[in-house]
């Protein structure tokens, strides 16, 4: 079963994006297990583990996509997650700041794949089919 | 006129109620001490003869229930994957089914962990982890573990559906006496516990009755039906749903205060009552209970005096007595009474503490995150600020005329504000000690268990 966990990051609220990259997750035959908005990281990686997903999709619309991403790669790690993907998308960032040099940080904390904003969640598909062989 | 006596195998006394079916009252209820060792029916026959002499007049008996938590009790192990998750889910099934729950373990099983599992006096072993379609490969290595310990222990298997098949493989064959179930979480933080309580219900009636040497009571009484915590939630449940025509009492609280431990049980959803509070965790029981095995009147005195410092402990008692030449007399005189102003005293002191610290285990909690935007509040459990009734139960707590004041205080602890605890609550006392029963009767007259319950609770 292709299980991915989603979710919105932090104290961030927006709702709206989620709803959509579930349906359109499920559409495309992925078991999606949505921890909704305003999760701790502990959350997106206890589900993980849980339901044994090979990939978390991290959302982040509110600007603070970067202090609450921090450590997570370190910490899915230390839970034994080794083998899991890291996507993180929306508006990661406050602003607009150079979105390569954005997606050089979140890479560094190891993300596998960073999305600009407007990035519409199709074309995220193609990738996430490609890296979990699907 | 038709009786049904009502029977509770407890750890420490066997108590009978007798209720009159046509006339829907308590004719009359007694005890005698619980007697395992020797014949578990001499206590029974005691407690009925005293029974019959208090009420001559009382008519040939029709019925007879009974419940039971002598012997220890039930003593259950959970074992699940993540702690917040399936761990807590499979405790919770362990809790709700009447259990005590005192060793619980997460992820992979290590040899120390199995070790213990061996010397461990539990009758049940509990074994989820993973959602339906989740995470198998853990269960899988625990089932496999477990197996090897060679515990001759009943273990149910309620985790990831998927990983079923494998699991009955590598029981099937070997002694392991083993039941699969549905899964206690089967989708991320639903709770589905139902199945496993019905087995572990299963397995007490038919087993652990045996084991502990009450079986022999079923000649006199039929089969016993549920152990007594179970019996107290159901009857919890009853009187706070109501039953067809025979309304109920809404939300409520159970606080079961015995000389070995110490249960809440709620009945109630205890969601978030204001609109900035965000709901974190497992989904929680309806119906549910803690139990702590630390905090008790009797057999855990000294337990419960490790938890507390001696200042504290100053707080609630005023003497200056040797207060652990005090425990000890209790944990050494499981029938102790209390005869002096002192020892009372003490006696209340240990009520309140246990009512503080079970309370403090039971309830929601809020926590303050501190954000890019400001301060959040998420919950954990649940909110029962505007709960309306807490009723107290349990032998010393029942007896004690100062028992509405100790429950009654307790819930307004001022400074455990970040605890979601009844606020105003109306506070009745079990003075009759028929909870347990009412859960029996309930069982075949659910209608006039709810109206004896509110006209003896106090
Ligand atoms: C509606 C809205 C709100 C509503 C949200 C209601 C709700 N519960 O959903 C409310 C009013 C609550 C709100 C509040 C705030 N908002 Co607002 N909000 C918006 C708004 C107008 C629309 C968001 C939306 O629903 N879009 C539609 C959905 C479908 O798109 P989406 O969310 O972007 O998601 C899609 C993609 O981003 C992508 N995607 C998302 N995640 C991921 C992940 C991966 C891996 C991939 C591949 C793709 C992907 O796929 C999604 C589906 O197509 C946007 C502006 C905008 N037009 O985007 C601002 C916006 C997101 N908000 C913003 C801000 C600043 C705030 C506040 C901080 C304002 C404040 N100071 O109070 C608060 C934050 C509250 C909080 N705690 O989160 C800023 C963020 C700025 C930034 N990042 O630099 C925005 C961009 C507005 C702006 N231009 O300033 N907001």
């Amino acid at each position: 079963m292709n299980t991915v966990v989603i979710g919105v990051i932090g104290a961030d609220v927006h709702a709206v994006g989620n709803k959509i990259i579930e349906h359109v997750l499920n559409e495309q035959g992925f078991n999606v297990v949505n921890i909704g908005v305003l999760s701790s990281q502990e959350d997106f990686i206890n589900a993980a583990i849980e339901t044994d997903a090979q990939a978390i999709l991290v959302s982040s619309l509110y600007g603070h996509g970067e202090i609450d991403c921090k450590y997570m790669r370190e910490k899915c790690i230390e839970a034994g997650l080794t083998k899991i993907k890291l996507y993180v998308g929306g508006n990661i960032v406050v602003g607009k700041q150079d979105f390569k040099e954005v997606e050089q940080r979140f890479k560094k904390m190891g993300f596998n794949r960073v999305y600009p904003p407007g990035t519409n969640i199709e074309r995220a598909i193609k990738d996430i089919k490609g890296d979990l062989n699907v | 006129m038709s009786v049904h006596l009502l029977v509770d195998f407890g750890s420490t006394y066997t108590k009978l109620t007798a209720v009159d079916l046509q006339l829907e009252a308590i004719i009359g209820t007694s005890k005698a001490m619980t007697t395992v060792k020797t014949n578990v029916l001499e206590g029974f026959d005691l407690a009925l003869d005293k029974l019959k002499q208090a009420n001559p007049e009382m008519a040939e008996i029709s019925a007879i229930s009974a419940c039971s938590s002598a012997a220890g009790g039930l003593k259950m192990a959970a074992i699940g994957l993540v702690e917040e998750l399936t761990v807590e889910a499979a405790k919770r099934a362990c809790l709700g089914a009447g259990a005590l729950v005192n060793h619980v373990f997460a992820h992979h099983l290590s040899k120390r962990e199995t070790k213990e599992l061996q010397k461990a006096n539990i009758d049940i072993i509990l074994l989820a982890g993973g959602t339906d379609g989740g995470n198998k490969e853990c269960i899988i290595h625990n089932a496999q573990k477990l197996k090897e310990a060679k515990l001759n222990v009943p273990i149910i298997v309620a985790g990831n559906k998927d990983a079923q098949d494998e699991i009955a493989e590598i029981f099937e064959g070997s002694d392991t006496e083993f039941y699969i179930v549905d899964n206690v979480m089967p989708k991320l933080k639903k709770l589905d516990v139902k199945a496993a309580k019905d087995v572990i219900r299963q397995i007490f009636i038919t087993k652990i009755i045996e084991a502990k040497g009450i079986k022999k009571a079923e000649e006199k009484t039929g089969s016993i039906i549920m152990p007594t915590p179970e019996a107290v939630l159901v009857a919890a449940e009853l009187l706070s749903k109501g039953f067809e025509d025979e309304p109920g009492l809404g939300e409520l609280m159970v606080v079961d205060i015995g000389g070995a431990t110490t249960d809440v049980h709620t009945i109630g959803e205890g969601f978030p009552k204001r609109s900035e509070v965000v709901l974190k965790g497992l989904q929680e029981p309806f119906a549910k209970r803690t139990v702590e095995g630390d905090l008790g009147m009797r057999y855990s005195a000294n337990a419960l005096l490790s938890l507390v410092s001696q200042y504290e402990f100053k707080q609630y008692y005023s003497y200056d007595n040797d207060i652990e030449i005090a425990a000890q007399k209790r944990h050494d005189n499981v029938d102790y009474l209390p005869d002096t102003e002192e020892e009372k005293a003490f006696d209340q002191a240990l009520a309140r503490i246990c009512c503080d610290y079970s309370m403090s285990r039971h309830v929601g909690h809020v926590e303050v995150i501190y954000t890019p935007l400001g301060s959040m509040y998420y919950q954990t459990g649940k909110d029962l600020t505007d709960l309306k009734y807490v009723i107290g139960t349990g032998g010393v707590l029942i007896n004690d005329p100062e028992a509405k004041k100790i429950l009654g205080e307790v819930n307004q602890k001022s400074n455990k504000k970040l605890e979601l605890r009844p606020q105003a609550p109306t506070v009745l006392i079990d003075r009759k000690y028929i909870l347990a029963s009412m859960g029996l009767l309930g069982q075949k007259h659910p209608q006039m268990a709810i109206r004896l319950m509110k006209k003896h609770l106090e």
